[in-house]
């Protein structure tokens, strides 16, 4: 039982489904499976309608995250400005596509809605950093940074 | 009641009718596909859209209201229709030409009946998800959401459900694991409300259009439920098998109904006569083998008297077939001593409800247990041995009714219980008097009943009065916090049933446990009435029905003792013949009696004591020693293989006939395929031989022989095939105008007042001691069935569950260093066999579980053949062994 300790605060039932859910990702960044098969025993939900809830939402993840989660805005003002470009470019140099995770786990795509940042569109966001007026070559810099460490 | 009006036409309906049962009464078809009447009704599929008021409702879900007018069709609910189909193909994989459901697919139906084109554009691709038996191609799926309800509801195994959302969304095992380790039990109900082809069988790949295949309205050869299905065939091959919704059991199967018929269509079954010739089998015409069966037996009467000949009748073949065997042994051979797999099971059922209320049956019906306000299971694992009827308990639980379980072995009902008595294996008695005590020490007993109904009331509850519950809490194991509450629950409730199987009657004390249950049924006035009763759950398809045609040394059909004067005058006057008075020996006296040398020669119809009998060492010790040995049967058994001579029967899919089931309901048996070879009917080879052995037999067809069975049986008197065509009857059927009896012993019992007996404890026959210090016990797994002759043959079944496996207790598996799937020796007094260990929680320390179905490992090899002295079945339940890890 390892994640029991603050499920304990939750009623055992199907309505703290979701609470509990965003509970454990917040421990650990994602959802284990192990967790999902605790948290059904645990609240007394099916395993299979935890996997349902719990793929319905886009919040919920079941890979742990890259160390860095390159955030790629495809907001309207983003989208106008070639977001589409700057995302396929991204999943060409990395090989894994929007919401996956490279091999070595160094990087996480996400596909956000908007930043809030469309005068410098199109943006991307790495941490608490917003990076404006993407090009294909800045991107480039960004990931070789990432894989010296440097950034 | 609700007035309204529908497609201009007037109904009545009751309250809280949706409009599409409305329109049904009126026989007016609205168009649907995720609606089913056995299902909460959900409304996704769009298609059953009609206009009331101006507005467009889904009818599935929508209740009647007074005076409401209804369209079910016009141009309006047809484009709303349309645009719900083409929304469907939309992500449809249109392979209409290839795909196993086309001709009976809803959705090629409605998109041919509204005239919807599939649209060519980019759809998902998912891989298809196999299994052993079935595909989920979720690519022709549409998301009507029937098979997750099935699984949810109606078989509660919660496999499968809706993943992902909008366009993705999808149907999925938890984490899209393999079935096996999600909790699937591969009944298939998902498969059988699948309206397009998104599920199907594996098998039926490539065997035949849905048009193509020729239906055959039958019974299950499987357990005792005695489930309605329906044979798929071509070219007197079994393609698939499905079952009516409007059946009994609702068209819901068990894994075994709905795919294990492999062996029908075998390689390996018997299609020729064999007879032993120096040592080995050789074909033989029919002719050449009957003849040598009838002289063979004709010499050992001469010789050594008719006692000196056996006869084990089948629970697998028909009752005509049963009552035929019974006749021939006792008008051709002239002996008493046949009998049959019953009992090894429920012989002491027959004895001790006989004794109790003087019928030996369940009492109740398996629909009723649904409406049961608390039900009491006791020595059965239901969801594994009747796994259909295990769907109504589920139900009654989920309605609201009180489980109690009670077995050593903590089963997956034992699991969903309210409470749960683990207690120790052979310690039922103490535990039920010590219920029954409680009972009266809390006033609880159903006095009225007790006064009216039942005698010998004082004597018993002087008897449980005396007990000290010390005593019985030591026995059992269980705690006196939980007999009190068992007790409450039971007694307690406005109907409560009594359901039981093996666990309390493979025991030295099977009949005293039985009378004791019978006790606290009477003590609570719990039978007789609705949704209550003594339930005993039948293995297999016709044992009841074996029994009810006198195939057992004690009675005639129906019951009728054979050490009644009266009842041998009758028969002798029906048969033309002189009947023996001489006591009929039972399965285990026969099997003794060879070894004894005073059985000479046995005639088994569709048994295999070899893997089914205790000790098996020793029975087959005892059949090389028989001077004759005739086996008729499907398969070239472990028992064939040491036969004389071996006669090929047909099997249930090639004959006509009855079977009936637990609830003492006959059912019609329909043939659907031509048995392989020159394989017979069991009934036409009775015949043939008895005619060779100087008693002539001769039936046109085996409706012929169910009404000479009618004629000389009380409770079968109204039992015609005319009249069991569709649902069957339950018996007792005394007359041609009689509905036939759901529940037994309404307004007295048969036997006048029900008797109360005092039982007490006994401890088992064999105890744990330094050199045996386990406690084995045997019993069936879900995905097999007796001695594995059907089901072994059935592929996909088999490598689900592919060979004999022992349970033990994770403590027990620590301290000898047993790791999971490791081989294990397991050694009783009576012999060794090896299986491969499972470690599990469901047995308790110092307790073992082995299924008896694999000849590879056969439990039986280790079993203790004492016996029930008034029913004369083994201790089954009960072995010491030890056991050792192999290297």
């Amino acid at each position: 039982m390892v994640i029991i300790p603050y499920l304990k605060e939750l009623d055992r039932n199907e309505s703290s489904l979701i609470s509990a859910l965003q509970e454990t990702q917040k421990v650990f960044g994602y959802l284990p499976e192990e967790a999902l098969e605790e948290i059904a025993q645990y609240l007394s939900v099916p395993v299979s309608s935890v996997y349902g809830v719990a793929t319905f939402y886009s919040q919920f993840r079941f890979a742990p995250l890259g160390k860095y989660v390159i955030k790629i805005c495809h907001g309207t003002a983003c989208h106008v400005m070639g977001s589409g470009n700057i995302a396929q470019a991204l999943e060409e140099d990395l090989g894994i596509k929007e919401g996956e995770t490279t091999g070595d786990g160094l990087i996480t795509l996400e596909r956000v809605a908007c930043l809030g940042c469309c005068s410098l569109a199109p943006t991307i966001m790495i941490g608490d950093r917003v990076y404006g007026r993407m090009t294909h070559d800045k991107m480039r810099k960004i990931i070789r940074d990432i894989k010296r460490g440097k950034l | 009641m609700v007035k309204l009006i529908i497609d201009k036409k007037e109904v009545e309906v009751e309250e809280g009718t949706t409009i599409l049962e409305a329109a049904k009464k009126l026989g007016i078809e609205i168009p649907h596909i995720c609606y089913d009447e056995r299902l909460e009704p959900t409304g996704s599929c769009r298609l059953c859209l009609v206009e009331t008021n101006g507005v467009l409702v889904t009818s599935c879900t929508y209740p009647v209201r007074e005076g409401m007018e209804v369209v079910t069709e016009n141009e309006r609910t047809n484009t709303a229709r349309r645009k719900a189909i083409e929304l469907m193909l939309s992500d449809h994989d249109v392979e209409c030409i290839t795909c196993e459901k086309s001709g009976s697919c809803l959705l090629e139906k409605y998109a041919y009946e509204l005239g919807v084109k599939p649209a060519h554009k980019e759809k998902h691709v998912y891989p298809i998800f196999k299994n052993e038996l079935f595909s989920l191609d979720k690519n022709r799926c549409i998301l009507c959401g029937k098979c997750v309800q099935v699984c949810k509801d109606i078989q509660q195994c919660n496999v499968l459900d809706f993943a992902y959302r909008g366009m993705n969304t999808r149907i999925s095992t938890p984490f899209n694991r393999e079935f096996k380790a999600s909790g699937c039990v591969f009944c298939g109900n998902c498969l059988s409300v699948c309206p397009t082809g998104a599920i199907v069988e594996n098998n039926r790949k490539g065997k035949g259009r849905e048009w193509e295949l020729k239906k055959t309205e039958t019974v299950c050869p499987y357990c005792g439920v005695g489930c309605s299905i329906t044979l798929h065939t071509r070219d007197n091959r079994i393609v698939k098998v499905s079952s009516s919704e409007s059946s009994l059991n609702e068209g819901w199967l068990c894994v075994k109904g709905r795919f294990g018929f492999d062996f029908v269509n075998s390689e390996e079954r018997l299609k020729k006569p064999l007879i032993r010739e120096n040592g080995v089998f050789r074909e033989a015409t029919w002719d050449e083998a009957l003849s040598y069966v009838a002289s063979r037996l004709k010499e050992i009467i001469k010789d050594h008297g008719s006692d000196a000949v056996g006869g084990f009748a089948s629970a697998k073949c028909t009752n005509e077939e049963n009552y035929l065997f019974q006749k021939f042994m006792r008008c051709a051979v002239g002996t008493n001593s046949v009998d049959h797999c019953a009992r090894l099971c429920h012989a002491p059922t027959v004895v001790g409800l006989a004794k109790a209320f003087g019928s030996g049956a369940m009492t109740n019906t398996i629909e009723e247990l649904e409406n049961a306000e608390c039900i009491f299971i006791i020595g059965s694992n239901t969801t594994e041995t009747q796994p259909v009827t295990a769907l109504r308990i589920k139900r009654a639980k989920a309605k609201g009714a009180k489980l109690i379980v009670v077995d050593p072995r903590k089963t997956e009902l034992a699991e969903l219980a309210d409470l749960y008595l683990q207690i120790n294996p052979g310690s039922d008695i103490a535990l039920i008097n010590a219920i029954m005590a409680v009972i009266l020490k809390k006033g609880l007993e159903d006095k009225r009943f007790i006064e009216q109904r039942a005698e010998g009331f004082e004597a018993l509850r002087a008897h449980l009065l005396s007990l000290d519950l010390g005593d019985a809490l030591r026995i059992t194991g269980v705690k006196r916090e939980e007999i009190e509450r068992a007790a409450e629950l039971y007694a307690g409730s406005r109907r409560s049933s009594i359901v039981y199987c093996m666990g309390i009657t493979q025991h030295i004390c099977g009949t005293e446990n039985v009378l004791a249950l019978a006790d606290l049924a009477m003590l609570c006035g719990m039978v007789g009435k609705e949704s209550t009763g003594v339930n005993p759950l039948r293995g297999q398809c016709n044992v009841q029905g074996a029994c009810d045609m006198g195939a057992l040394p004690e009675f005639f059909t129906g019951y009728q003792k054979t050490d009644d004067e009266k009842a041998v005058e009758k028969f002798e006057m029906a048969w033309g013949t002189k009947l023996s008075r001489t006591r009929g020996l039972s399965i285990e006296e026969v099997i003794h009696g060879a070894e004894a040398g005073e059985i000479k020669a046995l005639y088994v119809m569709g048994e295999n004591p070899v893997i089914s009998d205790p000790n098996s060492e020793r029975t087959i010790r005892a059949l090389k020693s028989l001077a004759l040995l005739v086996v008729q049967d499907i398969f070239l058994t472990e028992t064939a293989e040491l036969a004389d001579v071996v006669l090929p029967a047909a099997c249930f899919a090639e004959k006509e006939g009855a079977f009936t089931n637990t609830e003492r309901r006959v059912q019609r048996l329909r043939k659907a395929i031509e048995p392989p070879g020159e394989a017979k009917e069991d009934w036409r080879i009775i015949c043939d031989l008895s005619s060779r052995m100087g008693y002539g037999m001769s039936y046109k067809n085996a409706e012929e022989i169910m009404q000479e069975i009618a004629s000389l049986t009380p409770s079968y008197n109204g039992i015609s095939y005319e009249r069991i065509a569709i649902k069957g009857l339950q018996w007792p059927c005394p007359s041609k105008e009689h509905p036939g009896t759901r529940y037994l012993h309404k307004d007295g019992f048969s036997r006048g007042k029900g008797r109360f007996y005092c039982v007490n404890h006994r401890d088992p026959a064999e105890l744990v001691d330094e050199d045996y210090p386990f406690i084995l016990s045997t019993g069936r797994v879900l995905y097999h069935f007796h001695t594995g002759t059907m089901s072994r043959k059935s592929r996909g079944i088999n490598e689900i569950f592919p060979g004999a496996i022992v349970e033990i207790n994770p403590e027990d598996a620590n301290r000898l260093l047993i790791g999971e799937g490791d081989r294990i020796r397991i050694t009783s007094r009576r012999g060794s066999v090896v299986a491969n260990a499972r470690i599990t929680e469901r047995v308790r320390e110092g307790m073992m579980f082995m299924p008896f179905h694999f000849r590879e490992a056969p439990a039986n090899r280790l079993t203790n053949d004492v016996l029930d002295e008034e029913a004369k079945t083994p201790e089954y339940k009960i072995s010491a062994v030890r056991i050792e890890k192999c290297y």
